[in-house]
Parts: structure tokens; C-alpha cells; sequence
């Protein structure tokens, strides 16, 4: 009998797990004792993290997508279509255009969306740069920019790459600089608790970061309203913030699929956060931004999750007691300015310690996106 | 104490998360909830029991009593 493992999701969690599970069940595919399918709405691969160098005119919309085809190994059967329901029960998936298929081992990697209109105003009066049409939009407005108040406020908790707002604004300083603008441009970045950003040391780190530069933080900032006519951003917390440019991290959601499928009540699904294994259901699992693990919404996560998932998935194949598990293993470049750079890196429980930026480690971030494909690949 | 006499309107569970996950958890459901409103957050991570009066104070709500089960604590929170 043929085991059959659907990974559902194209991104970063599905495409690596994808591949490592073609490399650890090589011979079982071969023999047809398993099958692997990926399935994906999108033919294209996207690695968002480019996206945030493109309000700067430092990469395009296109250098984040290749065809999903040309990164996955030729043992996995892709197909381009979508879920439209799970049925952990009967294991079985509801596809959009080709009916249903069944499975044995299930791992969802469906990613996070963005929904800017959650929060009344922010899609006609705020910019972001966490898709691709937002990115492009932010690139022109930019470009105009010459004088006014830039607020970047983190609105959507949780959001993917928590390290991005940060990266953004200190970008900013350093590319307006360039441009001889600064002294006319106004810099604030808001964020919803009480430092400015949810791990102390990052925080501690940005807060020395922004006062030498001359950046305002404003905490304890939950945007409720944007009122584009007015040019003001309005706070839970009843503050008023009038902005030329507001850059807004739209709130994300999970997946109605998860909800739906009992694997989750808020859309975001609930695993044991070191095997990935659905609370709710046998033979699932769940990786990526999608899944609820206290750590952050990164592509690293998604990358060192799907090595343990794919582990564990090719252990069950061959009748093994699965052993590997995820540990918070979480590794974030900072962008420090347009030329510098830092990175961090964590487990579950561990606090990074952010080091000095340099040079070497911008370059090496800049390296890493280019190698990333690799990464996809199943080969980094 | 294990008791109290407020019955909460509404339960966030964010036991086992870590900070500011509890804070956060309180936050969004604030958001969506009209004054008036009981709260019950219970939250096993130690900072909140700093870091939620501070986000009260500063947004208006009130704190009305935080009740120490052992291995969590509920904080009943009346939205304004």
C-alpha cells in the first residue's frame, strides 16, 4: 500500500518540507511505497522577506517569486490547486478544481494573511510593504516622499517577520539621509505594548537605536481608526497621531480551513509546539506562520520546523517511532541602516542577544536572500 | 484565594503563552468587546502581572481583581 503525504502550501514550510521529504523517502517513492504531493494555489513561489528592500528601490516585486515547479524535486507531484476543506476524519481534502484526495500523513502550511481592512480606514489611508502590491504602492509613495511625518505603526499582532517594522524605520532614517531629506522628514514608530518590540533585548536594542537616530516610539499604541481625510491615526488607548505617510503592519489572520477542520478556534492551529502534531487530529500536522508556537512568524521557523515535520512524517512512513522534534530554533537578520546590519538567533525560553551591527552581517543577509532558494530547495 | 465574586463576561486562556502573548490576548479581545464587559485573562507568565495594569492604566480599563490559582492567575478586567 502506498502512503500517501499531502503538503498543502507553497511558501517557505511547504516547499521545504516538500523537498526534504523527496530526499529522506527517496527510496520508498521510488519502490511506490510513498507518494508525496504538494499542492499550492499560487505556480509561484514567493520569499516575502525580499519585499521590504523594495519601498527602497533595492529589489522588485518579481525578485521574490520563482515558478514553485522549478523548486521542487521531480519525485513530488505538484498541483496547482486549493483546499477548500479538510476532513481529518475521513482523511480526505476538498480541492477547488479536481474534487478530493485522500491522505495518510497531512502537514498544512498555508501561511498567514494579511487583512488590512480589519481595522476601519487602514486600507484606504496606510501603506505596508508585506505583499507585493503593497510593496510596489509603498516604492512610488516613497520615492515622493521629500518632506512630513513617517508613522509606522505595528498594528496586526501577531504579524509575520516581527523583526520588519524595525528594519523598516531604521532603513528609513538612513536612506532619507542619503537622499539629504532627513532634517524635513519626521519619524515615528508605534508599537501595542509597553517596549518597543515583544522581545526585551530587541527592544532594549531598538529603543538606543532610535533615540541616536532621532526616531520617536510611541508604546502602549493599538491603532483602532485610520482617518485618511484627516491624516490622523487614532489609538485604543485614545491617542492621536497625525501622519504625512502612514506605513501600517496590517493585522493577519490564519486560515478559515483550520477553524472549520476543528484544528483551531481562531484560525491559527493548535500543535505540541516541539512535533508540529495537531492537538485535535491523528496524522496532522502544522508548520509555518500558521501554526500557534511561541515563537516568531519567521521563514526561519518555517525552514527548521519543516526538517523536524519531514523527519517525523518519513519515520511514520517506514514504521519507525518518529524522534525528531523542533526546538524554537528562530534566526532573524536585522537591518540596521541600508548599509549595516545584525541578526539574532533563539530557541523557545532563550532570550537573544543582539550583537553590533556591521557590515559583514548586511552583506551576509543580502547573501543569504540570494541563497534562499537553496533553502527552498531543501538544499540549505 | 481562589475565589471571587466576579463573573467574568467573556475567558481568554492564554495560559502557557509567554510575554506579551497574554497581554496581547487581552488586548484583541478588548478590541472587540463593548464597555461594560468582564474580562477573565488567565495567563500562567509572570510579567503579566505587571505588564497588564500598566496597558489598563494607560487605556482606562480597570483591574478588578487577579486571583492566584497556583500554577496560573486569573486577572478580571472591566473594559470602560
Amino acid at each position: 500500500m502506498t502512503e500517501h503525504i499531502v503538503v498543502v502550501g507553497g511558501g517557505t514550510g511547504g516547499t521545504v518540507l516538500a523537498n526534504r521529504l523527496a530526499e529522506k523517502l527517496g527510496p520508498e517513492i521510488e519502490r511506490g511505497d510513498a507518494r508525496v504531493t504538494l499542492v499550492s494555489d499560487d505556480p509561484d513561489h514567493v520569499y516575502k522577506p525580499t519585499f521590504l528592500y523594495v519601498p527602497f528601490g533595492k529589489k522588485t516585486v518579481e525578485d521574490a517569486k520563482r515558478p514553485l515547479a522549478d523548486l521542487v524535486d521531480h519525485a513530488v507531484d505538484v498541483e496547482i490547486d486549493r483546499v477548500t476543506g479538510v476532513d481529518t476524519d475521513g482523511k480526505r481534502l476538498s480541492l477547488r478544481d479536481s474534487g478530493s484526495t485522500g491522505y495518510d500523513q497531512l502537514a498544512l502550511a498555508l501561511g498567514a494573511q494579511l487583512v488590512p481592512e480589519e481595522l476601519p480606514g487602514l486600507a484606504e489611508g496606510g501603506h505596508h510593504f508585506y505583499g507585493p502590491d503593497g510593496a510596489q504602492e509603498l516604492r512610488e509613495t516613497m520615492a515622493e516622499f521629500t518632506e512630513g511625518h513617517l508613522v509606522l505603526s505595528v498594528i496586526g499582532t501577531p504579524h509575520m517577520c516581527p523583526a520588519a517594522p524595525v528594519e523598516f524605520v531604521l532603513m528609513a532614517d538612513a536612506w532619507f539621509r542619503q537622499r539629504g531629506v532627513r532634517e524635513d522628514v519626521e519619524i515615528t514608530y508605534t508599537y501595542p505594548i509597553q517596549r518597543a518590540h515583544a522581545i526585551q533585548n530587541v527592544a532594549d536594542w531598538a529603543s538606543e537605536a532610535f533615540e541616536e537616530r532621532d526616531i520617536d516610539v510611541e508604546t502602549f499604541f493599538n491603532a483602532d481608526e485610520v482617518d485618511p481625510e484627516a491624516g490622523v491615526l487614532h489609538s485604543m488607548e485614545g491617542a492621536e497621531l497625525d501622519y504625512d505617510l502612514l506605513v501600517g503592519i496590517p493585522p493577519h489572520e490564519g486560515s478559515d480551513l483550520v477553524t472549520e477542520a476543528g484544528l483551531g478556534d481562531d484560525g491559527w492551529a493548535d500543535v505540541d509546539k516541539h512535533t508540529l502534531e495537531s492537538d485535535h487530529a491523528e496524522d496532522v500536522y502544522v508548520l509555518g506562520d500558521l501554526a500557534d508556537v511561541p515563537t516568531s512568524k519567521a521563514g526561519s521557523v518555517a525552514h527548521y520546523e519543516a526538517g523536524a515535520v519531514a523527519d517525523r512524517i518519513a519515520s511514520r512512513t517506514r514504521g519507525e517511532t518518529p524522534t525528531a522534534t523542533y526546538d524554537g530554533k528562530t534566526v532573524c537578520f536585522i537591518e540596521s541602516g541600508m548599509d549595516e546590519a545584525t541578526f539574532v538567533d533563539f530557541e523557545y525560553g532563550t532570550q537573544p542577544t543582539v550583537r553590533e551591527p556591521s557590515k559583514p552581517v548586511h552583506w551576509a543577509k543580502l547573501g543569504y536572500n540570494e541563497s534562499y532558494w537553496l533553502t527552498a530547495r531543501g538544499l540549505l | 484565594m481562589s475565589e471571587t465574586e466576579h463573573e467574568p463576561d467573556v475567558t481568554v486562556d492564554s495560559r502557557g503563552a509567554t510575554c506579551p502573548g497574554p497581554l496581547m490576548d487581552l488586548i484583541g479581545k478588548v478590541k472587540e468587546s463593548d464597555p461594560g464587559t468582564v474580562i477573565e485573562l488567565q495567563t500562567s507568565d509572570n510579567g503579566s502581572k505587571s505588564d497588564v495594569p500598566e496597558w489598563l492604566d494607560e487605556a482606562g480599563h480597570d483591574l478588578l481583581e487577579v486571583v492566584d490559582h497556583d500554577d496560573y492567575w486569573s486577572m478580571y478586567v472591566e473594559i470602560n
